[in-house]
């Protein structure tokens, strides 16, 4: 094994790693956001608000983010009217084809998350919020959001975790990520040993540092849990 | 039906076959490799505890892509190098055994994981009681431990199984012609990407489906006298 390939094409690495980095910050904080209404709808007693959102979540968790990128980025252009439209500036790049189905996957993993944990909330603390004369908006901001979050930290590491590794499929379709950057090395110098596992160290210590800063989260929100 | 699909449909289903003959042998590994993983963890010697708890790590710190292609790739120098020296033939790695090596050496760690917790899980008070009538360790192991665990495992299994599922689309990007594979051959045939994708990604759904039905008999069937 010859390592000096990478050495030498560390800059190729570094800038898929910047990609990588991008790619899974920008559809986290889409994710997150659009997470919340969601979860919020999956959590409710009312079906008009609920079924939708659960039909949401079971499709995009029951199926291959592989099949989601391959839809939005090669399906979608089956479609005239959406390649004739101003829309299209979207959805011809593969960056914001990864980015969408990204963020909507990981939406869908975070939603069931935090449904779980809205619905673990204690009755008595929510009779108490009624008792104050809460709106249903006041129980969730001052009550429900801030023990459920809280709670969701160790389940939401995970999902970050998981979500690095999906954004390889960024690679699949043509981008340069950390993958990509490997498969170019690759193909380049065929050193598939080389290639991969230079990357796989740069995946295994970003998870390591994940898993570092959800510690620290968990050792701060949730003090007191511990004994 | 297949006027519709320009007689695509069939050479889907043919990749359907593929994609469950995939993740079946993978999870058969997956058994094997997780059985020995927990086993090692949990009643291994400092050495095969290290083994164990590296293989874990490593495997769920890499993305499954990479994985793969570091099996595929690389297995062929290694297979071509070892074959120069003895005078072979040139052989090819088979993408389908590439394919379901990785998944099951990726989805044993998971197991892993999940038989060691499951393992625990099984009370002492239920062993010692075993052991107090007299039972042998492994009477103790078949008739008590064994079933206990398999009751607190099936969760965790399932949830595996329908991960390992979606897993197995990575087999069409190193050209294993599953169901993911032959949709874009047929999509881009047609140039109706969008419908055959929504196809496959239906069917990904439907064996969600079916594996929710089998876990529901699995747990009616493990609930003996549990709650």
């Amino acid at each position: 094994m010859d390592f000096s390939i990478v050495l030498d094409n560390l800059p190729l690495l570094f800038k898929g790693l910047g990609l990588t980095l991008q790619l899974l910050i920008i559809s986290l904080v889409l994710g997150f956001i659009l997470s919340i209404p969601l979860a919020i709808m999956a959590a409710s007693k009312l079906k008009w608000a609920r079924i939708p959102a659960k039909i949401f979540i079971y499709v995009f968790r029951g199926t291959p983010l592989l099949i989601q990128i391959f839809i939005i980025y090669y399906g979608f252009s089956q479609f005239e009217w959406l390649r004739e439209s101003p829309l299209w500036i979207i959805f011809k790049e593969a960056y914001w084809c990864a980015i969408i189905a990204f963020a909507l996957n990981t939406a869908a993993y975070t939603a069931e998350i935090f449904r779980g944990a809205f619905l673990q909330t204690p009755k008595g603390e929510i009779e108490a919020a009624v008792a104050y004369g809460m709106s249903r908006w006041d129980q969730y901001r001052h009550i429900i959001f801030p023990s459920a979050f809280r709670r969701s930290i160790p389940m939401y590491g995970n999902e970050v975790i998981f979500m690095l590794h999906a954004t390889v499929l960024a690679g699949v379709i043509t981008l340069v990520d950390l993958f990509g950057a490997a498969k170019i090395l690759n193909s380049r110098y065929y050193a598939p040993f080389e290639s991969f596992i230079s990357v796989g160290l740069f995946y295994l210590t970003i998870t390591f540092t994940i898993v570092f800063i959800f510690k620290l989260l968990e050792g701060h929100f949730l003090k007191h849990l511990k004994r | 039906m297949n006027e519709i699909f320009g007689g695509y449909l069939p050479m889907i289903l043919k990749g359907m076959v593929l994609t469950v003959e995939v993740a079946l042998l993978s999870l058969l590994l997956a058994l094997i490799l997780g059985i020995l993983a927990a086993s090692a963890r949990l009643y291994g010697g400092p050495i095969s505890k290290t083994i164990a708890g590296v293989y874990t790590t490593v495997i769920r710190g890499i993305p499954d892509l990479v994985l793969m292609m570091l099996i595929f790739f690389g297995g062929q120098v290694l297979v071509n190098k070892v074959g120069d020296k003895f005078g072979w033939e040139y052989i090819d790695i088979d993408p389908f055994v590439a394919g379901i090596l990785t998944i099951g050496f990726i989805f044993g760690a998971y197991m892993g994981e999940t038989f060691r917790g499951a393992i625990m899980a099984v009370s002492k008070g239920e062993i010692e009681a075993g052991h107090a009538y007299g039972m042998t360790g492994f009477q103790v192991f078949t008739h008590i431990t064994f079933p206990g665990m398999i009751r607190h495992a099936i969760p965790g299994f399932f949830n595996n199984w329908l991960v390992l599922v979606k897993t197995t689309a990575l087999v069409s990007v190193i050209g294993l012609e599953d169901m993911v594979f032959n949709a874009k051959i047929a999509g881009d045939t047609l140039r109706q990407p969008f419908t055959f994708y929504m196809i496959v990604g239906a069917l990904f759904l439907l064996i969600t489906a079916v594996s929710d039905l089998g876990m529901k008999w699995l747990e009616r069937r493990y609930k003996l006298g549990g709650h």
